[in-house]
């Protein structure tokens, strides 16, 4: 009984410092800090290493024994089940939004087009990293194929995984899509992608964090804005938790 | 020049402060995230681990609950003004002589007998108002801005994959990314040892804090007219055996 004030008044300032904290953390001022402190980094970034700066590239040798696989590591979708069971010989990627000419390719289709291999290191949000071999068309070359028109701002890719009910998706800005390293693999460690890494094709931007690393890719869209799509976030992760979109840092 | 402190040094001293105190609190959290550490390039299997880290209360971490997300928010913030001021702090110890007058040492001062003489100074009445640091203080706060604290940096900048383009030769000089956050995690809490020791010896003697905020007065040259009295000491002759001599 005697205890009972005193513990409602922890509780009260507990609480009103709980409150406090998340009220700082909500603010527009601290966004506006978070998002001035992200955009930055970015530029320096940018600006160190150029637009077209590689991330480091590793030998066969210094790859790792496995690659993870984290965030969806299989997809509900019945055709796409249908699709993994047959080696997705009806799966199309298309090119779309602000293009000229619309694309729509096979998997043949991607693997006809001129190819980059590279062994380079994913990083995730959490702190681990593993290193794999991956192989596919660059973006750029896709982007011009499709001519991408000059309003275009960014490249969202959307996916075939679901996470918590929502669409998987990503987005980046035109420098990394135009970026050397910046492509879409449809082979790790000279096999076909496994299911859990993304099967048939997935995006590996190499200078940003793995969940930038959209799965299950379905298509390509050239944008000016993301606002409108998802929560606006310009990804998944973004809507969901509030993580970086420049995930670079 | 008479100031203890250059207002450069206090300026830095209480952001560097702030700073550390949100990087180590968001570090902690982050840490949550993945409590595995590897050496290497690569690790994300725990059974490869050098090191499992415990998972880290909410009262230790901001926010007081595990957000990764917010927690990079703010660490990606404050790396800003703890990253500069890691450079201002440099220059202005090079430009000012901080750095040629307090923080070089010579080879006597590594020395054991050093070491206890320093330890007796300090904790000697009026130790405060000695001039300049002792082999001691020397070493320590040259490991901390010589070592820890550009560590500190350059580690953190390493775990970017954004800015490994940028360098990818400070990744091989650290060897590689996991490495590099294994060192970020032991620097921080080398950091973390050095600002426990510096806390309970400045919590000694107020003044010294107190000092980090006015700039304090530096002690002046002995022959200097305005020595102050040296701290009342007990008198060793009672009083009433004084008195005949006066009488």
């Amino acid at each position: 009984m005697v205890d009972l004030p005193r513990r409602s008044l922890l509780a009260g300032i507990a609480a009103l410092g709980a409150t406090a904290c998340s009220k700082i953390n909500d603010s527009e001022a601290a966004r506006g800090l978070f998002e001035a402190a992200e955009d930055g980094h970015r530029a320096v970034h940018r600006a160190l290493a150029g637009k077209q700066g590689l991330a480091p590239e590793y030998t066969r040798a210094e790859r790792s024994p496995t690659f993870r696989g984290n965030g969806s590591v299989t997809v509900a979708d019945p055709f796409y089940k249908q699709q993994l069971a047959g080696g997705f010989p009806d799966w199309k990627l298309e090119v779309r939004g602000l293009v000229e000419k619309p694309l729509a390719l096979t998997l043949a289709d991607v693997r006809a087009l001129p190819q980059r291999t590279q062994i380079t290191r994913h990083d995730c949000v959490e702190g681990w990293s593993a290193i794999g071999e991956w192989q596919g068309p660059q973006l750029a070359h896709l982007l011009d194929v499709a001519k991408v028109k000059p309003e275009a701002r960014f490249i969202v890719f959307r996916c075939a995984d679901t996470l918590y009910g929502r669409d998987y998706y990503e987005s980046i800005d035109m420098v990394d899509a135009y970026h050397p390293q910046t492509i879409i693999a449809h082979s790790l460690n000279g096999e076909p992608l496994p299911e859990k890494n993304g099967a048939p094709l997935r995006m590996r931007i190499e200078r940003q964090l793995g969940y930038k690393q959209a799965k299950y890719v379905k298509s390509i869209e050239a944008v000016t804005s993301f606002d409108s799509i998802g929560q606006g976030g310009g990804g998944f992760w973004e809507d969901v938790a509030g993580y970086q979109w420049y995930a670079g840092v | 020049m008479t100031k203890k402190h250059a207002a450069t040094t206090r300026l830095w001293h209480w952001v560097n402060a702030a700073a550390i105190i949100v990087l180590f609190m968001t570090g902690l959290n982050i840490s949550n995230a993945h409590r595995h550490l590897y050496w290497g390039d690569y690790g994300f299997d725990p059974a490869d681990a050098w090191l499992d880290v415990i998972r880290f209360p909410g009262w230790a971490t901001i926010p007081q609950h595990y957000n990764l997300a917010l927690a990079r928010d703010w660490h990606i913030t404050a790396a800003w003004p703890f990253g500069l001021g890691v450079l201002f702090i440099w220059v202005a110890m090079l430009a000012n002589g901080h750095f040629r007058r307090d923080l070089t040492t010579s080879p006597k001062d590594w020395t054991p007998g050093a070491v206890i003489a320093s330890l007796k100074a300090h904790s000697a009445p009026g130790a405060s108002a000695v001039h300049g640091y002792n082999p001691v203080q020397k070493i320590l706060y040259g490991g901390v801005f010589g070592v820890l604290l550009p560590l500190m940096l350059f580690t953190g900048l390493a775990i970017s994959p954004g800015f490994q383009a940028a360098a990818p030769w400070l990744l091989d000089l650290l060897g590689g990314r996991q490495s590099a956050r294994s060192l970020h995690f032991i620097t921080a809490w080398a950091i973390f040892a050095f600002f426990v020791i510096h806390l309970v010896l400045a919590l000694s003697d107020w003044r010294l804090i107190l000092e980090m905020f006015t700039g304090g007065k530096r002690d002046p040259h002995p022959e200097a007219p305005s020595v102050p009295p040296a701290p009342p000491q007990p008198d060793p002759v009672p009083a009433e055996m004084e008195a005949p001599a006066h009488g």
